[in-house]
């Protein structure tokens, strides 16, 4: 099984190459480029717990939320204190902001674990409602907490998410879930999901395999909420609403549940579409009227979506595995 | 898949960028045109579009036609950092105008900064957007100037006894409670109840059950229209006839229509007054009816003054060169727009005056003028 490990240092290597010329990228596709990475660790790793476990988390953006807060605060509060004890220099400020990655990873984990080890014992329906409930408690919580801004909102002075951190964070992420899935606890995860009275009965403990799923996918998405936060550089509750975890099932069902590339594609296609409608909105060779269509682009962006969902209810991308099956035997 | 969708929006975005004519000044705006925040955003963009058109019908600045490319960040946070780059590496454009709400302009008023990009938000009254640093400037009076004028207006009318409700949700909500208070309380006055709701709220019967049995004199209700329109409504049900206040986020084209007839009597500050006869406001409001069909809102008036700002320290600079035309904005000194005399201080606020406005007849009216 050291496939997957090769590919992980192959594209770990072209990504560190491709980070010594990050600068002369057009800060707007940065933008667009940085934020697709984020979202494939999202994606990614709620595809574990959506996808691959087969248990209905609406809270992956609570997550998130803890992970964005804890690094922001990490690198406002303490970071300099210890730069100042270090005597600074650009490398212990790397090292630091990786540190506060990690940091928010495990606060969020920790979150997971508390929140999955009561509440993963319910099914379907209820589990949702649960981490429905435990985004909104983390969204008002960071509303009420003066010292990380409120309801105001936290800046962060630093911005230290770049190509490197992002699409390392991804590449792991896939690593991670990918390896994990080709594992005994996979094994479990797709057990569970695909039938929890037999797999009890066959005497798997299923709520350890579930909260093991939902803990390692809270881990990388409050990974995602530090990448966000030190590259927005600022904050806001409202940002980690319902909606943002909505945003995240999304993905995860157009790419097809339990798909990963299919999920990949989708945080790509899904992040694109939306200013690529901006940019056709603004071409001046289109006539007014459908200009104006196009200006209304997230009508547009959700009628696309259902007509994804009513012709391929399995995800966009899941027909992928015959494709590549194909290519096999041709290689063969 | 990746690099075709890529290459494709490349080609897109390239296509965009060369169909924009070259001989133009370009200004980049980004507002909430959809979403939870959208009804002041489109009274903002309407209010522009129709400064923009009245400058370039009077020859433009500098001899060239002004251009601005408006850019809708759904209301939604996140989407303001991007869009904010795009104006900048995309369409080159020499000045921002911002967003009212003060969340956004915090996101999009950085990069600005970074980029030495001059950005005037025409309606953030949060203190901290200005702080951001030397390009970035309002248009309109802080939340603490706002607190203070409700706090002085409301023991001029000889109350005593003030209940607050506050929108938890929301800084600016806070931050006009919080000035309120201190104002008050300094001044002879006493809180004699708080409460709390959150924005998107439907029922307020319970925090209103505690503030009534305060027995206060009136209630303070810094929130936004929709909620403190069922809030007005519900009180008056319940037998809570005291007079509310409030600020400018009272302002919102369903207020009257959700509140009825149950805010009669009640007093909000805000940034202009339809009421006001002077011919600066009267031709503005007869031009915004002529063309969108309603009266404006503060939004609109406050985005109608900020391009007009621009347009003229623009024409002030001499050139659209990021610096020149930074230390022309600062130098803004007595402008008279619509929502009065503005002039920008050291900290790049404006200092205007407000209005005070009472509502009855179904309509707002005019009250007082209060000088900065």
């Amino acid at each position: 099984m050291n496939r997957p490990k090769t590919w992980l240092l192959v594209f770990v290597a072209l990504i560190w190459a491709a980070s010594w010329f990050q600068g002369a990228i057009n800060p707007y596709y940065f933008d667009i480029l940085i934020t697709i990475g984020i979202n494939i660790v999202l994606g990614v790793s709620l595809n574990l717990v959506n996808g691959y476990t087969g248990q209905f988390s609406l809270g992956h953006a609570g997550f998130m939320a803890v992970g964005a807060y804890v690094s922001a605060a990490m690198t406002i509060f303490l970071c300099p204190r210890w730069l100042a004890a270090c005597g600074g220099g650009s490398t212990a400020e790397s090292a630091l902001f990786l540190g506060a990655l990690v940091a928010g990873g495990f606060g969020a984990a920790l979150a997971g674990l508390a929140v999955g080890v009561p509440s993963l014992r319910l099914k379907g329906d209820y589990l949702a409602i649960v981490t429905l409930g435990f985004g909104e408690i983390i969204r008002v919580m960071v509303q009420n907490t003066e010292a990380v801004g409120g309801s105001r909102g936290l800046s962060i002075p630093a911005r230290e998410t770049g190509l490197f951190t992002t699409y390392l964070a991804a590449a792991l992420a896939v690593y991670v879930v990918v390896s994990l899935v080709h594992s005994t606890y996979g094994r479990g995860f797709l057990m569970v999901r695909d039938d929890e009275v037999a797999a009890e009965a066959m005497g798997i403990n299923t709520t350890k395999y579930k909260v093991m799923a939902f803990v390692v996918g809270a881990f990388f998405a409050g990974i995602a909420g530090g990448l966000y936060a030190h590259f927005k550089q600022f904050i806001h509750p409202e940002g980690f609403g319902f909606l943002r975890s909505v945003d995240i099932v999304v993905i995860v069902i157009l790419g097809g549940m339990g798909n990963t590339p299919g999920v990949i594609l989708a945080a790509i296609l899904l992040t694109i579409l939306p200013e690529g409608l901006r940019a056709l909105a603004a071409l001046e060779a289109l006539p007014v009227w459908l200009r104006g269509m196009i200006q209304n682009r997230m009508i547009l962006y959700s009628l696309l979506l259902i007509g994804l969902m009513l012709t391929r209810p399995q995800g966009l991308f899941s027909g992928g595995g015959k494709w590549l099956r194909w290519w096999k035997r041709r290689q063969a | 898949m990746k690099r075709i969708s890529f290459l494709v929006v490349t080609a897109l975005f390239a296509l965009g960028v060369a169909a924009i004519a070259q001989d133009e000044i370009k200004v980049g705006l980004y507002a909430s045109l959809t979403g939870g925040q959208a009804s002041y955003g489109i009274s903002q963009n309407n209010a522009i579009q129709l400064g923009l058109e009245e400058i370039n019908q009077a020859g433009g600045v500098l001899g060239k036609p002004l251009k601005i490319i408006v850019e809708d960040d759904r209301s939604t946070p996140g989407e303001s950092a991007t869009i904010v780059r795009k104006l900048i590496a995309n369409d080159k454009v020499c000045a921002i105008l911002g967003e009212f709400a003060s969340s956004r302009s915090l996101e999009g008023g950085p990069i600005c900064q970074e980029n030495k990009i001059p950005m005037i938000s025409p309606g953030s009254t949060n203190p901290k957007v200005t702080e951001i640093g030397d390009y970035i400037f309002r248009t309109c009076f802080m939340d603490s100037f706002q607190g203070t004028v409700m706090g002085r207006f409301a023991l001029a009318k000889g109350y005593k006894k003030a209940a607050i409700l506050t929108d938890e949700k929301q800084a600016y909500s806070k931050g006009l409670a919080h000035y309120f208070r201190e104002y008050f309380t300094k001044n002879g006055g006493e809180i004699v109840k708080e409460q709390s709701y959150s924005s998107g709220d439907k029922d307020f019967r319970a925090q209103l059950t505690s503030l009534k049995a305060a027995k206060p004199d009136m209630v303070f209700v810094p929130g936004y229209y929709n909620e403190v329109a069922l809030i007005s409504r519900q009180a008056r049900q319940f037998g809570l006839k005291v007079p509310f206040m409030g600020g400018d986020g009272w302002e919102g084209d369903s207020l009257l229509k959700v509140a009825g007839n149950s805010l009669d009597g009640c007093y909000f500050s805000s940034h202009f007054s339809a009421d006001n006869q002077s011919p600066v406001v009267q031709g503005f409001i007869a031009k915004y009816k002529a063309k969108f069909g309603i009266v404006p809102d503060c939004q609109a008036a406050l985005g109608y003054d900020t391009v007009k700002i621009l347009a003229d320290a623009i024409n002030r600079a001499g050139s659209t060169n990021p610096a020149a035309l930074r230390d022309a904005i600062a130098a803004t000194k007595d402008f008279q727009g619509v929502t009065g005399k503005i002039s920008l201080d050291a900290n790049r606020n404006a200092s205007k005056p407000a209005v005070v406005q009472t509502v009855g007849e179904g309509r707002y009216k005019f009250v007082e003028n209060v000088e900065p």
